[in-house]
């Protein structure tokens, strides 16, 4: 028995020092949890993260210009807007190659339903130009000016001139000024004209319904998670199922139920017209408005409140009411300082679950909203599907993102997400 | 369970709360009938004289109970017919009940015996209160099921049906979706994309969830912030990203990209349901079967898949009712070929409005009372098999 061997470095069982061995293992396990993780990550990243951010670049992205136009863009940056005068006769020029090609591989339409979003008229100048610019000749029909403001006068027009230099980067910020009803002015960005304003206004009332519809699923919600954490396990287990109930059937059998109540010959007005409570030539329009909307949120999103707010207050001991009354508090005293505020995590993750669910909804307010109810999805999607202003689209949602994102990461920090809890 | 003793109470106690009971519910019947305050008067009346006669005079519970749901039951029979039966033999027995209730002080016998007058009346407002938000919560499941067996196209109670006349129902709505072409190709569609999403979500979540379980995992809170991700994000952001990414690929209108979009809306709700499940696992288990020689893949299904199999179905479930209910996503992804049960509904509800919708809405009801009832059931097994429920 040596000093050395007892002040060493402790071995493992194949020589190796323990520490290192340790290491290793630690190692070994992490690498296996992360090789068990990899595929999911990647299905995400690829079939979910990434469609996402392409719509983020998509937000940006103003390609279209410089790929349609490259000679008149690359000339255009010598014009000064602000001159008052219009390009000379080398823009022109240019433009005419530029239109001959784009004509001929037929994108000047689409570069003219493009930049249609900001100036209107300029898709059918794209049109009409392009129709008559296939005919020419480019080496012999110079000059090209005159020629121009021949097809339609509004070539002459500083402001045409103005927006194809503006939009020419690859890259503009004009889709996000235009979400927050705002455009791209000769000196920056300047607000749109009144009668143009409506996202802000839109964003305003996402936002507002969505704060009505989580205090009011605040409000049902409170009594109901109390009494289900309150009563026996076996009633409160049959009384939960009526919460669960809902929260299994489909969002879309909720919203056309609520459409059936809630319509002028429907079941909730009839019921109030065999009451008297009503006249039959005065029932109440409870749909196709923000009253719609909000009831039927409401009703969609509230196991969402009551779920959490159930499992915070399962752990709040009912002994502790009884002992605050015991020593003379009142009932409202007794609850409002000893149960309260042990239940207010609860409030907190189900109001912030059911605010980033509704911010974001689209099906009920397109079915009950009408057009005074319809949040900022709504538009989205118009935008998508109807308007084909993707650009626009893709920033309204980069913005509601953005927000939600937010308020995700004040759940994380606030609930955990490993405490996420389907029941 | 009587954790108080009680005597019962005077006979002029439970008259008038019998009356006030009586005001309220004469108010609505009669408004119905033309004036809202003879009703108060007449139930009010009336109800408090039942109260006094049966505290006094007829002392026989069940005779008088019986007693009440025949009278009101015939007296809504003469004024209103087969729905007037139903309600008045309702009304009967609810205030034969009541009366005897108030009477006997049965309502005082299960509270704590220090509780002042106002905490009790406030213990029943409460549970009153509660009843009426159950109410709401279910009401809209509770109008569609008898709506849709309507006779007629509306969307209405028809006189027929409040008199429970055969003729005012029928199952033509459901013979409609049984028939109709569009409605059996969305079915169709559904069936097929819903269980290969799920498969799809279900087999990467379930590995994913055993690696992030295990105790030293780099990155775990932003892998998880990941993977949850689909669920926060809302649907139309999912939807409008996806439509333009999978149409630059060419998955957009293929059966493919909708089966890859539903599998990564599922994931987050296997991952949950996984992940909670493991909790409870006992991870010396597997070292124990890797000590008596089995591979990692043997262990894994003889010994890890058996125990955890409960999150993992409820976990699979969830990720199927995500797939068959989706809409948002699908109606951007899918083309016509791929056109979902939800989807006809949604088309349905914004354009051609019929009842079948309802036929449709009440099938899939009952498909989620099925699947509600099977997560339950398996909740409550492995809630067992951990010892965490008494039950």
């Amino acid at each position: 028995m040596s000093d050395t061997t007892d002040t060493g470095p402790v071995l493992a069982a194949d020589g190796t020092p323990l520490k290192r061995s340790l290491a290793r293992a630690l190692r070994m396990q992490k690498l296996r949890a992360l090789m068990l993780i990899a595929p999911l990550l990647l299905f995400v990243l690829l079939t979910f993260i990434l469609p996402i951010v392409d719509m983020l670049f998509r937000s940006v992205e103003n390609q279209i210009v410089s790929d349609t136009l490259p000679k008149t863009v690359a000339e255009l940056q010598e014009w000064d807007a602000n001159s008052g005068e219009l390009p000379s006769e080398a823009v022109f020029a240019a433009l005419a190659a530029d239109m001959k090609i784009a004509v001929e591989e037929k994108t000047h339409t689409r570069l003219g339903s493009r930049l249609n979003y900001e100036k209107t008229g300029l898709s059918s100048l794209f049109r009409k130009s392009g129709r008559k610019v296939k005919r020419w000749d480019l080496a012999e029909d110079a000059p090209f000016k005159e020629k121009f403001i021949d097809i339609d006068k509004d070539w002459g027009d500083i402001e045409v001139w103005r927006t194809l230099q503006t939009y020419s980067p690859k890259l503009t910020n004009g889709y996000f000024l235009n979400s927050v009803d705002m455009q791209k002015g000769v000196d920056g960005p300047e607000a749109r004209p009144e009668n143009q304003q409506i996202y802000m206004t839109l964003f305003g009332r996402t936002l507002f319904m969505s704060l009505v519809i989580t205090t009011s699923c605040i409000l049902l919600g409170y009594p109901v998670a109390w009494i289900l954490a309150n009563l026996p396990s076996r009633t409160a287990n049959l009384l939960m199922i009526l919460v669960l109930l809902p929260f299994w059937t489909s969002l879309l059998v909720r919203t056309s139920a609520w459409k059936v109540m809630l319509q002028q010959q429907g079941v909730i007005n009839d019921v109030l017209v065999w009451l008297g409570l009503v006249g039959d030539d005065a029932r109440l329009v409870m749909i196709n408005n923000q009253f719609g909307t909000i009831v039927a949120m409401t009703h969609i999103l509230l196991p969402f409140m009551i779920l959490p707010m159930y499992s915070v207050m399962q752990t709040i001991a009912p002994t502790y009411l009884r002992a605050a009354k015991s020593l003379g508090a009142t009932n409202w005293t007794a609850f409002w300082r000893v149960y309260f505020p042990q239940s207010v995590p609860g409030i907190g993750a189900g109001s912030i679950l059911v605010f980033i669910l509704a911010i974001g909804y689209y099906i009920t307010p397109e079915i009950v909203g009408g057009t005074k109810g319809v949040f900022i999805s709504n538009r989205i999607a118009y935008h998508i599907s109807s308007s084909l202003n993707w650009g626009l689209a893709a920033a309204l949602g980069t913005i509601l993102l953005a927000v939600v994102l937010i308020l995700y990461w004040a759940y994380d920090k606030i609930v955990g997400i490993d405490n996420v809890k389907l029941r | 369970m009587a954790l108080t003793p009680v005597t019962p109470q005077t006979p002029g106690f439970t008259a008038a709360a019998s009356a006030a009971v009586g005001a309220f519910f004469g108010l609505f019947i009669g408004t119905a009938q033309g004036s809202g305050l003879l009703g108060i008067l007449i139930g009010a009346g009336l109800l408090a004289v039942l109260a006094f006669v049966f505290k006094t005079i007829v002392k026989q519970e069940k005779p008088a109970r019986l007693a009440m749901l025949l009278g009101f039951g015939a007296v809504g029979f003469a004024l209103g017919g087969v729905p007037g039966l139903v309600v008045g033999a309702l009304l009967g027995w609810f205030f034969g009940w009541y009366i005897f209730f108030v009477g006997e002080s049965r309502y005082r016998q299960t509270l704590a015996p220090y509780l002042t007058p106002g905490q009790v009346l406030w213990h029943y407002t409460f549970r009153v209160i509660c009843g009426a938000i159950f109410v709401f919560l279910i009401t809209p499941i509770l109008v569609v099921l008898p709506l849709s067996f309507n006779a007629e196209d509306f969307f209405t109670f028809t006189p027929e049906m409040l008199q429970f006349k055969a003729e005012g129902y029928s199952l033509k709505h459901y013979r409609d979706f049984l028939t109709s072409s569009d409605w059996q190709n969305s079915l169709k569609n559904s069936v097929l994309i819903a269980p290969m999403a799920t498969i799809l979500s279900v087999s990467f979540g379930t590995l994913a969830a055993i690696g992030l379980s295990s105790e030293h995992v780099p990155f775990r809170r932003a892998i998880m912030a990941i993977l949850i991700s689909p669920m926060i994000v809302p649907l139309i952001i999912s939807a409008a990203g996806m439509y333009f990414f999978y149409s630059r690929i060419g998955l957009q209108g293929t059966y493919l990209g909708v089966v890859l979009a539903h599998a990564a809306l599922g994931i987050p709700f296997v991952i949950i349901t996984v992940t909670a499940t493991l909790v409870g696992f006992d991870r010396s288990l597997t070292r124990a079967a890797a000590n008596m020689g089995a591979d990692p893949v043997t262990t894994f299904f003889k010994v890890q898949m058996p125990l955890i199999l409960p999150g993992v179905i409820s976990g699979g479930l969830f990720a199927f009712i995500t797939s068959f209910d989706e809409v948002v996503v699908v109606l951007f992804v899918g083309s016509a070929g791929q056109k979902t049960l939800p989807w006809q509904m949604f088309t349905g509800l914004r354009e051609q409005i019929s009842p079948t919708i309802l036929a449709v809405a009440t099938i899939l009801v009952v498909i989620s009372i099925m699947l509600l009832t099977t997560v339950e059931m398996l909740r409550r097994r492995s809630e067992r098999l951990r010892g965490m429920s008494p039950q």
